[in-house]
């Protein structure tokens, strides 16, 4: 019977605390990112424009569902929830704080994975439901974005799995725990090859669920709305829920692995609530998202693509080595060892990081010149 | 660090694929008003391209064969209707050409003063669409906007009105600057260069930018020449023709300022050339500031109403900050012109668009219609 | 170094995010309608008629010459000439509109009535929260919606009105002492032709 309770009291905790940080976080995007442009966001609706969601929900929930007439009923139908609901199963895995993981999985990581796939799924059902041809050519390229980048937001971990020596997300956040000499504990990010690695899976997450630079699937895809033309009222309001949904669990997955989950940066602030440790740097690492947002414009598909596939994936294969040499310096003792190594490894990843981006520039043309007549 | 758009392949010669005609219709967020181009698609590369306008179409010519040469004054305004004060003068030009009526010095400083501070509103414009259109989620526009509100200020405070200024007239201006107001322009292009250095650092060097830009829409300069094209796309493509130094119309001959000139022809050099422009714009703005006289504003022969010019006709044109904006008028003595021609940079500089774009995506049309610069009121008048 | 622009371009962002909280130039929106610029001396919405004294139908300085009937680029304006007559500030006799409708949903503010009319008496507005949901009349404004007095108009456009009035008040002086010149004449020439 307890396990029965734990269960529900899991899946409610979940489902209230990320529904409301859904709610949360899509009003404080809008105001941050009115704030980056110079203009108020939302403030009308609620005490600091808070209560916009339950604006937008209202909206969205009265609207008329239209699906075409010619769109195959029960694909269009089943395309959100089977984006939606995978999503939230990944939560499961997800240690929030010292005792708050739902299940814990000895294969966390490829459960989280394996599920996190299945999104793939429904944006291509939607794309094809649809019976539409642009959104069709949407939903595909859409598809050729997320599996590109499966790749390197896999690949990206692999160290993290190494080290720690399990694919269980428990014992990776365990592994993070102990303080090093100085107070500062072991938090994956402090090493070149977890700085690096949160960097290349900060950049394939954010393709992944089609954020800024990498929206092109909901941009401008034959300038309609792509895999999402034919969708109104409340399945859009799940698609976006899904959306966000799956930043947050990717952005989850990131504090997890690499920022040392629920641990506080020094062994001495051990003494604050591990959740509020979680919810800080979450709440940074969606901050980060959305300023990205904010500042970049959009990448053209095929620059996406060879950005995955000719620069991500090498250097996270290069991120593997550079773990290697970490571990075989480890037993480097001087005084000056933790700088020297880290000139070591940050060499060992920045000089290929360079010369692929070389490669991939193609022809560098010669520097502008402006010249003036009078 | 990321590859430029040569790197799309072309089909495989054998594989049977159809070609796929899309209308980017005319609802759509990133034309720039009511345009449509109908796209012939192979895969993802553009083999053809229609542009379809005529949806703003406004019989602003045959309107102006009805009425007085004063009251078609209003309606040049709503033509290219980011930058009025310059259509007013491209009419106030050629009416005053086909009249021998002279604006007097003061007036003329005037004029030149508020069609560099047009020039200021449109380029600055212009960059914000320009990243827009390329998914920049309307932060550079915003700060586009930002600095836009206080030259529109500037125009509320002396013309009236914040975009539809109407303000040349025949022989001078219609209303003295207010006290005051000299100095809050000279405060305006005090403050102008940093705000440009903000905005370069936004997007000048932005690797995305320049991914999306550079090699883009590339329009070679024997071809631009060719098409009639004018204004800062032919300059981008490395023409050196400034109306401003080739006619020296109004008090232009006076200033000192040189004309930024591109080297390739693309999107980027487009968006280039427009902000070293802005900051060339602020010198003439600077010198002129300096040295406006006092004096009257209008041509003492001139007179508002019942103009009635001699038989004959004009072409007035100047260097609006879209292109060679002119007004070609023929006059058969009566108070109406017999007949009124506009010609429109915007509309101009369109006919080129299927040439540049052809070889690109359809993200890449979308970016290479920006940086051509069109408002659609000037396209279909 | 690559990615520096990206850098760069990301703490141009940050900067004005944090400026918006304390630099007002860095968060310039103004929350219409709790808050309201300041109204521009010369701006201009809509036309409406200037009246002096107390009386808006007796002061109205309009005397229906049509002059901007004639001028209005879009023909917003309607005019008939009422047969009885007025007298004027300086006591001529003038015309005066019967009818003066201006349809205002056609009036597209460019001020040519204002500048044409010689008799300064329709002068450019400047409210603009005119919206109705009277679609039959509601826009269509006539003589006694478009009279406006004249403290009204010194109160808009101050410099503008300081200059009108000092001219009527020129020009007032002006004809009484012409006619106190003319009247001293007559009454010279009386006294003359009745002296034998």
């Amino acid at each position: 019977m307890s396990g029965l309770l734990k269960a529900v009291l899991a899946i409610a905790g979940i489902m209230g605390v990320f529904g409301s940080c859904f709610a949360l976080t899509t009003v404080i995007e809008r105001k941050l990112l009115g704030r980056m442009q110079n203009r108020y966001g939302p403030n009308r609706v609620g005490p600091c424009g808070l209560l916009q969601p339950v604006a937008d929900a209202l909206k969205m929930l009265i609207k008329e569902d239209i699906v075409p007439h010619s769109a195959d009923k029960l694909l269009h139908f089943l395309a959100p929830l089977l984006l939606t609901v995978p999503v939230w199963l990944s939560f499961a895995v997800l240690p929030f704080g010292r005792n708050l993981c739902a299940i814990d999985l000895d294969a966390g990581v490829l459960f989280f994975f394996a599920i996190g796939s299945a999104t793939e799924l429904a944006v291509f059902m939607a794309g094809w439901s649809s019976q539409n041809k642009y959104s069709l050519i949407g939903a595909m390229r859409a598809i050729a974005q997320m599996i590109s980048y499966e790749v390197p937001l896999v690949l990206s971990t692999v160290p993290v799995i190494m080290l720690a020596g399990s694919l269980s997300l428990n014992a990776i956040v365990a592994a993070q725990g102990t303080a090093t000499a100085g107070g500062l504990e072991r938090w994956n990010a402090f090493t070149p090859w977890g700085l690096a690695g949160l960097l290349l899976f900060l950049i394939a997450s954010t393709a992944e669920t089609n954020r800024s630079p990498f929206d092109l699937p909901e941009g401008e895809s034959e300038i309609i709305a792509g895999f999402l033309t034919e969708y109104s009222g409340f399945k859009y309001a799940l698609f976006f829920l899904g959306e966000y949904l799956g930043m947050f669990a990717l952005t989850a997955l990131a504090v997890t692995l690499f920022l040392g989950g629920w641990h506080a940066p020094f062994a001495w602030l051990e003494w604050a609530p591990s959740w509020l440790w979680f919810a800080v740097k979450f709440a940074s690492l969606i901050f980060v998202f959305i300023w990205v947002r904010a500042t970049l414009p959009r990448l053209r598909l095929d620059q996406l693509l060879n950005f995955s596939w000719r620069f991500l994936v090498p250097l996270c294969l290069m991120n593997l080595i550079v773990a290697a040499a970490w571990c075989w310096t480890a037993s480097w003792a001087s005084p000056a060892a933790i700088p020297l190594r880290w000139l070591f490894c940050a060499a060992l990843i920045a000089l290929p990081g360079h010369g692929l981006a070389h490669v991939l520039r193609g022809q560098v043309p010669p520097p502008r010149q402006y010249h003036y007549a009078e | 660090m990321i590859a430029p758009s040569s790197s799309v392949e072309p089909a495989e010669a054998g594989l049977a694929s159809q070609m796929l005609e899309v209308s980017l219709g005319p609802q759509h967020p990133s034309t720039h008003g009511v345009f449509r181009m109908d796209v012939t698609l192979e895969g993802e590369t553009v083999v053809k391209l229609k542009p379809v306008f005529g949806y703003l179409h406004r019989n602003h010519e045959k309107i102006a064969e009805n009425f007085s040469y004063l009251a078609s004054m209003p309606y040049t305004d709503r033509l290219d209707y980011f930058c009025s004060l310059t259509n007013n003068w491209a009419y106030a030009l050629s009416v005053e050409k086909l009249t021998g009526l002279a604006a007097p010095e003061r007036a003329e400083y005037i004029r030149v003063i508020l069609a560099e501070l047009t020039r200021l509103v449109n380029h600055s414009a212009l960059a914000g669409f320009l990243l827009q259109d390329m998914g920049a989620l309307g932060t550079p526009l915003m700060y586009a906007f930002r600095e836009r509100e206080s030259i529109l200020d500037l125009f509320e405070s002396l013309t009236g009105s914040r975009m539809m200024c109407n303000y040349m007239r025949f022989g001078g201006c219609r209303c003295d600057l207010p006290p005051g107001w000299l100095e809050q322009a000279r405060g305006l292009v005090a403050r102008f260069p940093s705000f440009l250095d903000e905005f370069e650092a936004l997007i000048t060097n932005n690797e995305i930018v320049r991914a999306r830009t550079e090699g883009v829409g590339v329009l070679p300069a024997k071809l631009a020449v060719n098409a009639g094209v004018t204004g800062p796309m032919l300059r981008a493509s490395g023409v050196n023709y400034d109306i401003r130094k080739v006619d020296r119309y109004g008090i232009y001959g006076r200033m000192s300022f040189r004309v930024p000139l591109g080297g390739r022809g693309d999107v980027f050099d487009r968006y280039m050339v427009r902000i070293l422009e802005m900051r060339e714009s602020l010198k003439i703005l600077d010198q002129a500031l300096r040295d406006i006289p006092g004096g009257p504003i209008m041509d003492p022969k001139a007179k508002l109403r019942n103009l009635r010019p001699k038989p004959g006709e004009a072409y007035g044109r100047i260097e609006a900050p879209k292109g060679e904006l002119g007004f070609y008028l023929i006059s058969d003595g009566g108070p109406n012109p017999y007949r009124y021609r506009v010609r429109p940079p915007s509309l101009i500089n369109l006919t080129i668009l299927e040439d540049m774009c052809l070889g690109h995506t359809v993200a890449d049309a979308v970016v290479i219609l920006g940086s051509v610069d069109i408002v659609l009121g000037e396209v279909d008048r | 170094m690559n990615g520096a622009g990206i850098i760069k371009g990301m703490i141009e962002t940050a900067r004005n995010l944090a400026g918006s909280y304390y630099d007002p130039g860095r968060l310039t929106t103004v929350q219409y309608p709790e808050e309201k610029l300041p109204p521009v001396e010369n701006a201009r919405t809509i036309p409406f008629l200037v009246y002096d004294g107390a009386d808006p139908m007796a002061g109205l300085r309009c005397t229906a010459c049509t002059i901007c009937e004639k001028e209005c680029p879009p023909q917003c304006i309607y005019i008939v000439k009422d047969q009885v007559k007025k007298p004027d500030y300086l006591g001529k006799m003038q015309l005066q509109p019967k009818v003066f409708d201006i349809d205002i949903s056609v009036c597209m503010s460019c001020g040519i009535c204002a500048e044409v009319c010689p008799f300064d008496a329709i002068k450019m507005d400047q409210v603009f929260e005119l919206s109705t949901d009277d679609r039959f009349g509601g826009l269509l404004f006539d003589k006694t919606k478009l009279a406006k007095p004249n403290d009204y108009f010194a109160k808009l456009h101050r410099t503008e009105a300081g200059e009108t009035d000092a001219r009527r008040e020129d020009d007032k002086r002006k004809a009484e002492a012409a006619a106190a010149a003319r009247a001293a004449a007559a009454k010279e020439s009386a006294l003359e032709g009745s002296a034998p």
